[in-house]
């Protein structure tokens, strides 16, 4: 286990480090101390080392994430995770505003709440928040698996094109083109597997699941000629 | 011919008639338009640039050497022309041989081969090209040894790894053609490849969004700079690219943020598609910002510290060098560049007239069935275009802008075309002399100069 005190070495001197590692580092297991809610903190990682960041971040903790593991014992300012590519994001407390926006893939967890805007024009990415998200959440949500295990603020999966949205509580709004969709076989399989991946004890069978009504997808041209 | 209310006494004695007189307001075009939007229900979606007659840098006039100053010689006298871009933070700025670059244009808009011979004239004549909305491709990248990775609103393709392999990084808030709007790419152009790319199922209408989904405002850009500089190590230059809207407050914000370099787009830039009433009533031309962005510039002591990239209907060296004696670093060209490669080529008539146009005015890029193979994804069209031919082509016409502004830069008396300056200009209209800044020919007076108010 590597120890970096972020206060005393610095945010360059810490993502340097960390974009050294190789695929076949040794030191694969990094914790993080006195983050500090500090911004772009082990951002643009590219190895299969595991991080532990021992408090709350600022913007953009572990953006455009590939194939590592971050854990924050803690909360995280706006955009964490944004444009992830794959790999694993766990956080412990609670997100702010466009948590994972434009992921393309990978698993990002929320033990607590997310605010607005969470997994914004998302593009493979899934997204497992254990409590409530904010309102505009999965806007333009173009692929991927939004789970939401509270309640979804107003709007939720306004344009929306291809991506999954599933919600056990309420609904204050549905964005444009989003609608309520059937709950198949298949879409309870994945569901189970997406929150066997997000550590979560409900029952898939307590969701509903929302989709694109792709009534947006052309413009409304009057074809009378 | 108002043949029933005329006088009968008139008739018989064959009076002059009135001339049938079309009305400035409600002209053919405008009344075509109606027709057209009462038929479909939609708004007329094309391609380029503002097409309204617009103060331009055809209003201003280089005034040459004379006794006060002496020229160069012409073909013996060193007259630079290199530009060095991203000075300010980046571990690795750009190195241009010319001040002209090719501004952003995506494939999906484009066709690879287009794309890949954008990347092969601009390597040729030293100078660089840049991605567009969708993403990197292999062309682009393999033939650009210089080649700037746009970050957009819809982060179609944006990926670490090109991140790490591009040369810059431009951070698009917006452009000429369309300040405060998103990108538009039609059904006709997803193919299966540009739907991958982009992650959209193929065939929609897709409509980009048009602010980035994880800042707003400049302290969050700011933010947004570090963590690119983080994930990049610090290496590359991050331009941010702006549409003429209020250049002085956003090159101030830009540069406040921790920009390297601002790109300043005029109205007359090109898109791929948007709505015909976006190009045309938003926005500014060119003429009009770029003495507002340097004084923006100077105003924080960083002229060209940041280097100011400015692009909108530039099209010959006198252009470059009308931009730069007021104040840019480099510019940028688009539609010059696709005109270089073939599009809108008279040869192709026929073509545009069962297209229901003619060359030159060919604008509906968006259809994807550009006779011409460059705006397009449709195979059949895009085998008629030869990347090698065209990048050949883009070089020498690139070549010729860059010996028109040495052409000049020379007669200025000046060794680099930096050197350049407000002061070896006139003006031809009120209009270009208000905006540029610069005295009406024959004057030392421009509307707004200091201390001249009556």
């Amino acid at each position: 286990m590597q120890t970096f005190d972020l206060e005393a070495q610095g945010l360059r001197a810490l993502n340097s480090t960390l974009h050294a590692q190789a695929a076949d580092t040794n030191q694969t297991h990094w914790e993080i101390v006195n983050p500090k809610g500090s911004h772009a903190i082990a951002v643009g990682l590219d190895a299969p080392i595991e991080i532990s960041i021992k408090g709350s971040t600022g913007y953009y903790c572990a953006g455009m994430h590939k194939q590592a593991t971050v854990h924050v014992h803690g909360s995280v300012g706006p955009g964490t995770a944004e444009n992830m590519m794959s790999g694993t994001v766990v956080v412990e407390g609670d997100a702010s505003q466009y948590a994972g926006a434009t992921g393309h893939g990978g698993t990002l967890v929320i033990k607590g709440n997310a605010s607005s805007r969470c997994g914004i024009s998302m593009k493979g990415i899934d997204i497992i928040v254990h409590g409530n998200i904010g309102h505009m959440s999965a806007f333009m949500a173009q692929s991927g698996n939004l789970v939401v295990c509270g309640d979804a603020g107003e709007a939720l999966g306004d344009s929306l094109y291809e991506a999954r949205i599933f919600v056990r509580g309420s609904v204050k709004s549905l964005g444009a083109d989003c609608i309520e969709k059937e709950m198949r076989p298949e879409h309870i399989s994945i569901l189970e597997d997406l929150l066997e991946r997000g550590g979560c004890d409900a029952k898939a069978s307590e969701f509903k699941r929302y989709g694109s009504a792709r009534q947006l997808y052309n413009f409304n041209i009057d074809n009378a000629y | 011919m108002r043949i029933e209310g005329r006088n009968k006494k008139d008739e018989q004695k064959g009076a002059p008639r009135t001339m049938p007189i079309q009305s400035a307001t409600f002209s053919n075009p405008v009344n075509a338009e109606i027709r057209r939007a009462a038929a479909t229900g939609i708004y007329d979606i094309r391609g380029g640039g503002a097409k309204r007659k617009v103060p331009h840098f055809d209003d201003l006039l280089f005034l040459g050497a004379s006794i006060s100053r002496y020229p160069l010689e012409g073909y013996r006298e060193k007259c630079e022309t290199s530009v060095t871009l991203g000075t300010r933070f980046a571990k690795n700025p750009i190195q241009l041989d010319i001040p002209v670059t090719i501004a952003g244009m995506s494939f999906g808009a484009l066709s690879g081969g287009a794309k890949e011979a954008l990347g092969r004239g601009a390597t040729m004549a030293g100078t660089s090209t840049t991605t567009g909305d969708g993403g990197m491709t292999e062309e682009e990248r393999g033939h650009s040894d210089k080649l700037v990775y746009q970050y957009l609103p819809s982060r179609y393709g944006m990926n670490p790894d090109d991140l790490r392999r591009a040369d810059a990084i431009e951070i698009v808030v917006g452009q000429g053609a369309k300040p405060g709007g998103g990108g538009m790419l039609l059904g006709q152009k997803i193919s299966d490849r540009v739907a991958e790319m982009r992650n959209l199922p193929k065939g929609i209408d897709q409509r980009s969004a048009c602010r980035h989904p994880d800042w707003t405002g400049p302290d969050d850009l700011e933010i947004k700079i570090l963590e690119l500089r983080e994930i990049t190590n610090w290496e590359k230059p991050i331009y941010i690219k702006v549409g003429g809207a209020r250049p002085y407050f956003d090159t101030t914000l830009a540069v406040k943020a921790g920009a390297d370099v601002v790109v300043l787009d005029g109205m007359q830039g090109g898109t791929a598609a948007t709505q015909d009433v976006f190009i045309e009533h938003v926005g500014q031309p060119i003429l009009a910002c770029i003495r507002e962005a340097v004084r923006a510039l100077q105003d924080l002591d960083m002229h060209r510290e940041v280097q100011l990239v400015v692009s909108g209907g530039i099209r010959t060296g006198a252009d470059v060098a009308k931009a730069m004696a007021l104040g840019a670093d480099a510019v940028a060209i688009g539609t010059a560049a696709l005109i270089a490669l073939g599009d809108n080529d008279p040869k192709w008539e026929a073509e545009y007239n069962a297209l229901g146009t003619t060359a030159g005015a060919y604008d509906d890029w968006h259809e994807g069935q550009d006779p011409a193979g460059i705006t397009t994804q449709d195979p059949d069209l895009m085998a008629r275009f030869d990347p090698i031919e065209g990048g050949r082509r883009l070089n020498n016409y690139l070549k010729v802008m860059t010996l028109e502004a040495q052409t000049i830069a020379r007669a200025c008396g000046k060794n680099h075309l930096h050197n350049l300056e407000p002061e070896d200009l006139c003006a031809l209209t009120l209009e270009a002399a208000a905006m540029a800044k610069i005295p009406l020919a024959g004057t030392d007076w421009y509307p707004g100069k200091p201390g001249t108010s009556y």
